[in-house]
């Protein structure tokens, strides 16, 4: 029993990098669920991410080039749902079930070869005089640049939606489909766009773990991250900000539980991992304004 | 009773199909808890029954099913195998134990071997590994090796090889290093790369330059080694790849001896139910190479530890050695007996925390 052994500065910063890639994936599945579409299959083609990253990296050296593969990998896994889903009308969730089983097995495929090589790892930050603060340097400076980019997406995804005409038509969409296709707009493409979107936020969170977590490529690494998540938006009630508060609310349950442990506090392990999960449960019963976009998960057809 | 019924009709046409079919090569069946690219465990696992396929040739047939889940879904999956017509299935995690003997009670032609746990039938043998006597010499490295004097553990869950484990380790480390202290994570899974990372970074924050893992992923090495100036030791597999450092040691468990064995019993229908549990001294289990990383003395008392193991001149535990709560154990110079260790669910004296439920 020895909390002193616990540095809240390092917990903090640990935290934040625990966060980043479901702040990534959460994000994407966002703006996808925004337009309408629920996709299930984030855990696969976060996986997807994860292996194409860490294969781009490697070959090419350079650990944002493999974020950009991860990005390429995540969209076209992505795509055969949209085409599945938006084209030839598949049931959303089961074909998105379909994807996180087929990006499982796809990626244990191409991750042949890899296992046990080590990948690039983007250098942290290094600020001469900013990192050396005490407290803010190691939370605030002392991380690699794609955590900001994650917190950048957040600020992003917000302005779209809410500030910007784009934003706009997507949410229309994703509200009534058929509304936004008697004015007018391409609801297919809308959504194909979205759906590719939130499969390249999903694979650079994927590729975060293999590349920067981990960091490297095992089978079935992401651990059931994509579902995750999926939890996160539902909190998040489809707001970039709560998904930025969602993601370190469960990143951070994950780092206080090891913490308090390693610690030689007895608390039961199990009450800290199905906190988040009680949360979300709680959110949703207590928020009134936690409410689905009204065409989520249904199928357009024009004639429809 | 109906779904009983249809079960020993099922299983009465696999065993006569298996009957009418006498020539055709022997199935053995390998049930994996994780990938088979792992890197640890199930890898070694995997390369045991490559051994068994090398040796026997075209008298043997191999079939595997990888990251099976404990439980319910692992009965699902031997009972499938030994319906397609295994003569012998290997189940090779501690949490396949109560699948196994259930399985095990409705083919009763079929054998099993459950690697890791206590219980037995007829038809259903166990084989371990005396990983504890490797931990003994990994304890003895870390202790000299530890500027910290904080040593991290990661354990898997709280089943008696895992505590076997770090009572091992801790014990020698202590005998070397009195100011050693332990810190413990249970992370509840045997391969979750990102988890293992976690709780090794965890413990690295917390000061531990030294970490010991009892799960099977090499991620807790990649983050000693992003950590720098800490040091930890490949498990299940010799992990070579993060060799010099951080990886300054290893664990290897080889089953291909014991499986070649095995399959040679059945095929010789010679196969008994058996409980195995070797160590250092049969060879199943090795220590990988000592780098250079660890001082040349250190090193020389690792491996004369392991010479004396390995010739059975010495116990890593022997007493005198108390619980935690300060009670006796073992009194001066006596050694522990198996059913102590198979059954062992307490710290030994100095170690901090409490043991999950």
């Amino acid at each position: 029993m020895d909390l002193s052994a616990i540095n809240p500065v390092l917990l903090v910063a640990s935290l934040i990098v625990a966060a980043t890639p479901l702040l990534f994936a959460a994000l994407g599945e966002l703006v996808v669920e925004r337009a309408g579409v629920l996709n299930l299959g984030v855990e696969g083609m976060m996986i997807t991410g994860a292996i194409c990253g860490f294969i781009v990296g490697v070959e090419s050296g350079s650990a944002y080039l493999g974020f950009l593969g991860a990005a390429v990998g995540g969209a076209l896994l992505s795509l055969i749902f949209g085409v599945l889903t938006q084209y030839l009308l598949s049931n959303q969730v089961a074909t998105g079930l379909a994807l996180t089983l087929f990006g499982l097995g796809l990626s244990a495929l191409l991750g042949q070869g890899y296992q046990g090589v080590k990948g690039p790892t983007p250098a942290r930050l290094d600020i001469p005089v900013l990192r050396d603060l005490p407290v803010v340097g190691r939370i605030v400076f002392g991380h690699d640049l794609m955590v900001y980019a994650g917190l950048a997406l957040v600020v992003a995804v917000w302005w779209v939606l809410t500030r910007s005409r784009a934003g706009l038509i997507l949410r229309a969409v994703g509200e009534n489909h058929d509304a936004a296709h008697a004015l007018g707009y391409k609801v297919v493409r809308v959504r194909l766009a979205a759906i590719a979107f939130g499969g390249a936020c999903a694979g650079i969170g994927g590729a975060y773990l293999s590349l920067v977590r981990v960091p490297q490529w095992t089978e079935g690494m992401t651990g059931g991250a994509g579902w995750i998540a999926l939890a996160i938006v539902v909190f998040a009630a489809w707001k970039p900000w709560r998904a930025l508060l969602g993601a370190w609310l469960f990143g951070g349950v994950t780092v206080l539980q090891l913490n308090l442990q390693a610690a030689g506090i007895a608390l039961p392990v199990e009450y800290l991992s199905m906190s988040p999960y009680l949360v979300t449960i709680l959110v949703l019963v207590l928020m009134s304004s936690g409410r689905a976009p009204g065409s989520l998960g249904r199928i357009f057809h024009k004639t429809g | 009773m109906y779904r009983r019924t249809l079960l020993g009709a099922a299983a009465a046409l696999g065993l006569a199909g298996m009957a009418f079919a006498q020539d055709d090569p022997v199935k053995v069946g390998f049930v994996y808890v994780g990938p088979v690219g792992d890197g640890g465990w199930t890898y070694e696992h995997n390369k045991g029954r490559l051994a068994v396929e090398e040796h026997f040739g075209d008298a043997v047939e191999t079939v595997f099913v990888e990251s099976v889940p404990e439980g319910a879904d692992a009965e699902r999956v031997m009972t499938q195998m030994a319906l397609d017509g295994a003569d012998l299935i290997f189940t090779t995690s501690f949490g396949y134990m109560d699948a196994t003997i259930a399985t095990a009670e409705k083919f009763p032609d079929v054998k099993f071997e459950h690697a890791t746990g206590f219980k037995r039938a007829d038809n259903v043998s166990t084989y371990s590994a005396r990983f504890y006597e490797g931990r003994a010499i990994q304890g003895h490295i870390a202790g000299k090796m530890t500027e910290s004097n904080v040593i991290g553990y990661i354990g898997s869950y709280p089943i008696p090889e895992v505590i076997r484990g770090i009572n091992a380790s801790y014990l020698h480390a202590k005998a070397v290093n009195p100011d050693v202290e332990y810190r413990i994570v249970w992370v509840y899974t045997w391969f979750d790369p990102a988890q293992e990372a976690e709780a090794a970074r965890t413990l690295i924050d917390q000061g531990a330059d030294v970490i010991l893992q009892h799960t099977d992923s090499t991620a807790p090495l990649a983050a000693a080694e992003e950590a720098g100036n800490v040091i930890g030791f490949g498990q299940a597999s010799d992990m070579a790849q993060f060799s010099p450092s951080p990886r300054v040691s290893s664990i290897i468990d080889d089953w291909a001896p014991y499986y070649i064995d095995r399959v040679q019993a059945v095929v010789d229908g010679t196969w008994e139910s058996v409980d195995t549990w070797d160590g250092i001294g049969p060879g199943m289990v090795g220590i990988g190479e000592i780098t250079d990383a660890v001082p040349e003395d250190v090193k020389a008392e690792a491996l004369d530890m392991k010479e004396r193991i390995a010739a059975g001149d010495y116990h890593p535990f022997t007493g005198p050695i108390n619980k935690q709560d300060g009670s006796v154990w073992l009194a001066e110079g006596e050694t522990a007996s198996d059913e102590d260790l198979l059954g062992m669910n307490f710290y030994v004296e100095g170690i901090e925390g409490d043991i999950p439920e």
